[in-house]
Order: structure tokens, then C-alpha cells, then sequence
């Protein structure tokens, strides 16, 4: 994060100003991933004229960076009337998709509209492997294309790769194709739990083993393994002082049900737009309040643990794991897959040495 | 003397971040910050506003500063933001950015 971006995010926290919002416009899709956290009914999405007052309300309290995400937002006939609306009220709109829905047209729509940034995600760049996930027969070459029709009009597009049993050996072939196509590339080997609580997604999980062969690729992280992988710095006051996460402190989520949470992957409800506006949500909810009130000295086991400063510990999978004050189980074995020293979690349970 | 014309280009984000504009250009995602006075600027820049009568009704005003040495700084802002992109200048009043 550039030193300008940071001290906006910075100045944002401290003002109490909601910079970034991801708003899910619906929660039905045309693919059936094997690791989606999501149920896919429809079950009362915002209309879009509340759509549209909530946009202004946002715009009113700050909002700066809004996701558009889904389920697949393109399922939705009024999408671009919803980023048009996005724009004209000067947001920086990201769009979060899988893309068989774009082509030609969609993409120039996307690019005129001045959407910053498209993410679609691939799973593989082997078509067997990326249908079997998306459960959707030719989902990879749509997908695809979509992303040439994207780049052809000059538009910034993220390859995210989500790395999991089904494709663990993928991920260079996957990098591969996105310099190829001219796209980005993120990898992420987080699987989260399903929304309604059942944790049997984690079975989805690659080994610590092939975790650890991720975290030290330097195709993956650039070429700078022996910084990423460094044991931990001591521990200061400062790191102590810190906030976990922008989730709830600059950011928030909306569900397609107008329900407020502190980050798409904290589930922890917080109110809903339907029964009152957008700031008083923001900066009234007894919910956000107390996730912003967390410093990382707050947390039992983790203000104890070595990897205090350099952990990518989410505040939401450790409310998914019963205490948003607990450790995350997955950030600790990124933790300890990247430098081999136990976490404090890891070494509460004995777990370290197992696999 | 002809009269300057502003407005934001339509590639760009935008957002009053306490008294500062944060403005991002949706292009190449560069990010900007104008400080007090340009964010004056910028929020006045609706195309049909000559620039010599912003800076006399917002920023003269405002900031206690001599009207001919605003103005040339106001002049030399605008000119590069729109070299950046993310504002446009014209010798007419624009419809369009």
C-alpha cells in the first residue's frame, strides 16, 4: 500500500469514516463452486431503488472504495444501472465476478461506466479442474474470454486463484495464464467456513505441507521468500496498540438483505439498512463498536504470540471459530507454514507437530 | 484574458475526506490529495464557473490571500491536474468531461 493510500486509511480511522464498503447485490449465481460459503436463494434482495439510497447514504457518510460482488452480480438486470448510479456519485467501484456473462458489449459497458477494477476468479488454468470446481461445463473458456474482451478495452483485471485440495498444483499454471492474458494475479489458500455456521468447507483446506510449498514459491511471492518467510521481529508496544483489521474500523459489508456486517467474511450482524440509514448503523451498532473497541494487546492468545506483528490473523474466521478475540486457525498455519515457529495457539494445543 | 473553464475528468474517483479531496484516477489508479485550498477548487469545478470567479468567491474569501497571486497558483493547479488527467481545462465552459 502506497505511504498515501495508508495515511488515508489512517486519517479514515481515526475520523470513524466507513472508506470501504462491499455490497453483495444478490447472492444467486450461475456457477456452483465447490468451496462457496453462500446459499443461493433469493430471499428478498434490495430493490434497487433502496440500492440507490443506500449508494447516496454512502456517499454522505465518506464511502469511497465499493465492491460490487454477488453470488454473481451480473444475475442482476439493473447491475449497470447500479454502477452507473455508483459513478455518478464518484465512488471507486471494484467489480467482483466470474465473468461468463461478459462479453464485447458488457465489457465496454464496464469500461465506459469507469469501473476501476474487475476480479474474476479462476480456479485453474485446466478446464477440467475449473469446471469441476465451478460445477459449470465450459465456466474456464467463458471466463476467459471474458477477461480478453475485458483487457481489450484497456481495463484492469485481477486473476484471483483460491487454492484448495481440488487444485493445489495449479496455481503457476494459473499465474502463467494471467501474464499471459495481461491480468493480475492474487493467490489465496484461505477457505472459509459457510455462512450458516457448517465448518465442513475446511475439509477443502491443501495439507500444512503443501501450505508451506505456497508460502516459500518465490514465483508466487515475487522473489522475496527469505523476507516473507522471516522469523518474527520482537514484539513492541506499538504492535500491541494496533488495530486487528479494517473490518469495522474502515470498512464494513452488505448482504443483498441490506444486513450490516464488519467484513464479508465476519458474520457477526450488526444491523440493517432496511430499518435504519447507513450511518447510524455505522457509527451506533453496539456490534461495531465493540469489534473497534479491540486492540491487539485485547486478544488472550494471540497478544502473547510471537507472530503478533506479522500475522494475517482475521478477526472473522476467529468469530466463525466461536471468539472474535480468539486466534484464527487458518492464519496461524500461514503463520507458521511461512517461518516454521509455532503460533501460540498451535503450541496451546499441542498442535504443532502434528499435521 | 480568457477565462479558464474546470471540471473533473469522468475517470476519476472522488471523495471530501475531512478537508482533504481524495481523488483517484479509475485509469491507472493513481491517488491524489488536495489539500484544503485545491479541494475548494475542485468542488466548485462545474464546467460553467469561470476559474478567475472561483477563486475570487471561495477561495479569496476563505483563505485571506491577494486575489491576482491566487489566482495564478489556482491556475498553475489546474493545469497540473489536468495534466494528470483527472481534471479538465478549457477556454469554454464544458458540458462533458
Amino acid at each position: 500500500m502506497s505511504s498515501l493510500l495508508q495515511a488515508v486509511n489512517e486519517k479514515a480511522v481515526r475520523l470513524g469514516i466507513p472508506l470501504s464498503v462491499h455490497l453483495d447485490v444478490t447472492y444467486r449465481c450461475n456457477e456452483r463452486c465447490v468451496h462457496c460459503y453462500l446459499d443461493h436463494d433469493d430471499n428478498g434482495e434490495l430493490t434497487f431503488d433502496e440500492i440507490h439510497g443506500l449508494l447516496q447514504q454512502m456517499a454522505d457518510a465518506g464511502v469511497f472504495y465499493l465492491t460490487l460482488s454477488g453470488g454473481e452480480p451480473l444475475l442482476r438486470d439493473d447491475l449497470f444501472a447500479i454502477i452507473r448510479r455508483a459513478r455518478e456519485l464518484t465512488f471507486s467501484v471494484k467489480l467482483k465476478t466470474n465473468a461468463i456473462l461478459i462479453k464485447e458489449k458488457e465489457a465496454a459497458l464496464i469500461r465506459d461506466l469507469g469501473v476501476e477494477k474487475v476480479q474474476i476468479s479462476i480456479y485453474s488454468h485446466r478446464p477440467e479442474v475449473h469446471d469441476a470446481i465451478t460445477k459449470v461445463k465450459g465456466s474456464l473458456d467463458r471466463s476467459i474470454a471474458a477477461i480478453r474482451f475485458l483487457k481489450s478495452q484497456g481495463l484492469k483485471v485481477t486473476m484471483a486463484h483460491v487454492i484448495m485440495r481440488q487444485n493445489r498444483f495449479d496455481y503457476p499454471g494459473v499465474q502463467a495464464l494471467a501474464n499471459e492474458l495481461g491480468a493480475e494475479f492474487t493467490v489465496d489458500p484461505t477457505i472459509t467456513p459457510h455462512i450458516n455456521g457448517d465448518r465442513g468447507l475446511l475439509k477443502l483446506n491443501i495439507s500444512r505441507q503443501d501450505l508451506h510449498e505456497v508460502m516459500h514459491d518465490p514465483a508466487v511471492l515475487g522473489g522475496d521468500v527469505a523476507s516473507f518467510c522471516a522469523p518474527p521481529l520482537p514484539v513492541t508496544e506499538n504492535d500491541l496498540d494496533a488495530l486487528p483489521c479494517s473490518a469495522g474500523n474502515s470498512a464494513c459489508y452488505i448482504s443483498p438483505y441490506g444486513d450490516v456486517f464488519p467484513c464479508v467474511q465476519f458474520p457477526l450482524p450488526s444491523g440493517n439498512i432496511r430499518r435504519q440509514k447507513f450511518i447510524e448503523i455505522w457509527k451506533d451498532s453496539p456490534q461495531l463498536k465493540e469489534v473497534r473497541s479491540i486492540r491487539m494487546r485485547d486478544l488472550p492468545v494471540c497478544s502473547g504470540c510471537a507472530h503478533v506483528a506479522g500475522c494475517s490473523r482475521c478477526p472473522g474466521m476467529a468469530y466463525m471459530e466461536g471468539n472474535m478475540r480468539g486466534p484464527s486457525t487458518a492464519d496461524c498455519e500461514k503463520s507458521f507454514a511461512k517461518t516454521g515457529i509455532p503460533t501460540a495457539n498451535m503450541t496451546l494445543k499441542g498442535a504443532a507437530l502434528g499435521a | 484574458m480568457s477565462e479558464k473553464y474546470i471540471k473533473p475528468s469522468r475517470n476519476i474517483a472522488a471523495r471530501m475526506l475531512d478537508d482533504e479531496m481524495i481523488v483517484m484516477s479509475v485509469r491507472d489508479s493513481s491517488v491524489y490529495s488536495l489539500n484544503a485550498t485545491a479541494s475548494v477548487i475542485w468542488g466548485a469545478a462545474d464546467g460553467s464557473t469561470p476559474l478567475r470567479e472561483i477563486v475570487a468567491s471561495k477561495v479569496v474569501a476563505q483563505f485571506e490571500v491577494e486575489p491576482e497571486v491566487a489566482y495564478q497558483d489556482a491556475l498553475e493547479l489546474v493545469e497540473e491536474l489536468a495534466r494528470e488527467g483527472i481534471l479538465v481545462v478549457a477556454d469554454h465552459p464544458i458540458h462533458s468531461a
